[in-house]
């Protein structure tokens, strides 16, 4: 250390903050990518979150003037947009960036620096996005930012009907950050498939790695129509093409087709690491290991096959044929068949166990019950005459948000609660957790479950104020306090992760006496992970580390 | 010595040639479904261009049928190629390796001269009608792909050039090659679709 104290130096010294910069700029490590990529989400959460807020003051009365209309849809499109692509898509990388390696025993990615490129060109996406707020025509007063729904259907996109750049803004952050996520899930599958250590064979990888795989699969194949769509909308916007001009002969409804093959692949991209993450910790929660673990290997296979064959349940009212209608109707409820296995593996699992309600486990509590609500309801909307009734209602907004909400976003609270002292070597605090957990479930209830009222009592989605005499009043101002405890819930999150980074308890290797690899290397892991590569012989190998009496392999 | 570096060099090779393996046949799988979107485009969308020109008026077979030949026996040149280098013969590789690329060169320059015909002589564009829009963003996004094949040839060639491509780097122009292998194959869906189905 001394000597090269005194090494004579030809740079200026650096300043600690440049230094502590640049070394997460430059960064290709898998651990501190996927930190980037959580925090970024938790960035843009925040965001989206203010945006909601902001249309739930809005509505939360009859003929309200709190903003112009235009405001008001610009809020929708960049909410939904924010949350789906720039909130659900990092997380699931992030999650998949700092566990995978880690859980299956290697260096880093198969390729760290694609990785860095994946990263930064999210990040850039992202920021692209909400330069729509002042770029182009922005500048000079017009609507800068998209405002065309999150889905950004034809003909409304067209040139003619939204004259200003928002839509472009849209368009090319969708490809832009298509080839970031692209590039991650390409380097997820590829991990997976070859830099498991030694004796990792398929049917030991924890749940976790196997679904955020399929997970990365369905980006592979869904993500792609998406981009390709989007090339086309720009040539018709301006190179005068005519794909999704009906005048010209195309067809609006291809634009949906196109959208929605990717769209329903994409709930179960952002879902399925949310049911990843629930599989790792209930196990370790309830002391017991996972039930029917090759049964949840086949339901996550068969959800990511069925996804690709369900997209036309979002357009069951464009008056397509009934054929059409019935097999799509079919297909989705036959995805509630493999996600109703799990579900009833994960109560399998709980079931007799010694449960310890930690923060963690608590979340994935909650997660059980929401995402229940929200796959029942998907139940009903599946149903194509039921679905005429409401679609495009709050009864729809209400039953996708507990998807997304009650269950992705609980899952990944529980993640954060469960590996933050890996990540960090600090508990994630448990009294302000309570506070959290139950501020944000009796918020996130409050405001969605009492949101199917006005939507059955046909309240429509993307309106910027209603008349008084519907009785709709009251549903959407109960709905709209909930919006202050959910935002209270997500300030105790967020005061508590900065306060636990510094502060919190030192947690120790493994804090939560679990069983995957993760929790064989220290807290925070070093550069290299492992110092020898691991080698295991069962799904649980710290079990059989702490356990070598009964080890797991005599069951598997 | 040879045979001890010969050793050293397929002892690191099996995890670093599986790693590009698979991620070249995800990259394929993803481009995959990009091309298949735009196939299905073309074909959801024949014949119902409203206005002309329609594909019948101004689709000719003598160059498009020749591009075909070229960039078809490319890949049977890549695998030639490929070969010759696995076995040291690296003179023999350059040989296969420039005519690969000279007839990806080839494709690009005679689908110039069929866009040509068809803007100046039919006056079909991207804008004219249906056809225009799906024809040129189908065949455009097959030639883009071929484009940054020959891109990436003609760096491996320069590379040659200065003796830096060896016996050692076989596996990873194989792995190169089957990139090129999906564009040819592409290609003959793009055929079938434009020039047999759509006419």
């Amino acid at each position: 250390m001394a000597s090269s104290d005194i090494t004579p130096d030809a740079s200026p010294p650096r300043s600690p903050f440049m230094d502590w910069a640049r070394g997460w700029m430059t960064t290709v490590d898998h651990k501190r990518l996927g930190v980037m990529y959580i925090s970024s989400a938790l960035l843009f959460f925040v965001v989206g979150g203010l945006e909601a807020s902001a249309m739930r003051a809005q509505l939360s009365w009859s003929q309200l003037d709190l903003m112009e209309p235009g405001t008001f849809n610009t809020l929708f499109t960049m909410h939904g947009t924010t949350m789906v692509f720039l909130v659900g898509m990092p997380m699931l990388f992030g999650f998949a960036n700092y566990l995978i390696p880690l859980m299956i025993g290697s260096r880093d990615l198969a390729f760290p620096r694609l990785n860095a490129v994946g990263f930064w060109i999210f990040f850039f996406s992202g920021c692209l996005l909400y330069y729509s707020s002042v770029g182009g025509e922005a500048l000079y007063g017009l609507a800068g930012m998209p405002d065309v729904g999150w889905f950004a259907y034809a003909p409304l996109t067209a040139i003619n009907y939204s004259p200003g750049n928002g839509p472009d803004y849209w368009l090319l952050f969708v490809l832009v950050g298509g080839i970031g996520s692209l590039a991650t899930a390409l380097n997820v599958v590829v991990t997976v498939a070859t830099m498991r250590c030694e004796g990792m064979t398929p049917l030991r990888m924890p749940l976790l790695v196997w679904m955020i795989s399929v997970a990365c699969g369905l980006v592979l194949i869904a993500m792609p129509p998406l981009s390709a769509a989007s090339i086309m909308m720009l040539f018709d916007r301006h190179f005068g093409s005519h794909f999704f001009d009906t005048q010209g002969g195309g067809s609006a409804v291809f634009w949906q087709h196109l959208f929605w093959f990717f769209g329903h692949p994409e709930v179960y991209i952002l879902v399925l690491p949310g049911f990843a993450i629930v599989s790792e910790i209930i196990p370790v929660f309830s002391r017991k290991a996972i039930f029917g673990y090759p049964m949840m290997v086949a339901a996550s296979v068969c959800i990511g096959v069925v996804a690709m064959g369900v997209w036309v349940h979002h357009m069951f009212t464009v008056g397509l044929t009934a054929g059409m209608n019935s097999f799509f109707a079919a297909s989705t409820m036959i995805i509630a068949v493999p996600t109703g296995i799990k579900i009833f593996n994960w109560i399998g699992t709980m079931y007799g166990g010694r449960l310890h309600l930690k923060m963690p486990m608590l979340c994935c509590v909650a997660f059980l019950f929401q995402f229940l609500c929200a796959g029942l309801t998907g139940i009903m909307l599946a149903i194509a005459p039921f679905d005429f009734q409401l679609s495009d209602s709050y009864f729809v907004v209400a039953h996708f948000h507990f998807v997304l909400i009650g269950g992705l976003l609980f899952a990944i609270f529980g993640g954060l609660y469960y590996w933050f002292p890996k990540a960090t070597g600090r508990m994630l605090g448990e009294k302000l957790g309570r506070w959290h957990f139950w501020l944000f479930l009796i918020g996130f209830n409050v405001t969605f479950g009492f949101m199917h009222i006005p939507g059955a009592m046909g309240m429509p989605r993307r309106i910027y104020t209603y008349q008084a005499d519907r009785g709709w009043e009251i549903w959407n101002v109960i709905s709209s306090a909930g919006v202050v405890l959910q935002a209270a819930g997500v300030c105790c999150l967020l005061v508590n992760i900065i306060r636990s980074a510094r502060k919190g308890a030192v947690a120790g290797d493994d804090p939560w006496d679990a069983w995957t690899l993760e929790w064989a290397t220290t807290s925070p892991p070093p550069e290299y992970n492992f110092e020898k590569p691991p080698k295991v012989h069962s799904r649980r190998p710290l079990w059989d580390l702490k356990h070598p009496d009964d080890t797991d392999g005599a069951y598997e | 010595m040879s045979s001890l570096a010969q050793s050293d060099a397929t002892a690191g090779a099996p995890a670093a040639s599986r790693k590009g393996r698979w991620g070249m046949a995800c990259l394929i799988l993803t481009e995959s479904a990009l091309f298949l979107t735009f196939v299905v485009t073309y074909l959801y969308y024949t014949g119902k261009s409203l206005s002309g020109p329609y594909p019948v008026d101004v689709i000719e077979y003598p160059t498009v049928l020749f591009n075909s030949v070229c960039l078809i026996s490319s890949s049977f040149t890549i695998v030639l190629a490929v070969r010759a280098l696995a076995r040291g013969r690296v003179a023999l590789f350059k040989v296969f390796w420039v005519l690969t690329m000279l007839l990806g060169l080839e494709f690009l320059v005679g689908t110039a001269i069929e866009w040509k015909g068809l803007i100046e002589q039919h006056e079909l564009t991207l804008s004219s009608n249906l056809f225009g829009s799906t024809f040129y963003s189908l065949v455009g996004l097959h030639l883009a792909h071929v484009t940054l094949g020959v891109l990436v040839m003609l760096l491996i060639t320069t590379l040659a050039l200065f003796g830096r491509i060896r016996r050692e780097h076989a596996e990873r122009l194989e792995i190169c090659s089957w990139y090129w292998h999906f564009v040819d194959a592409v290609w003959i869906v793009v055929f079938l679709t434009v020039y047999v189905y759509g006419v």
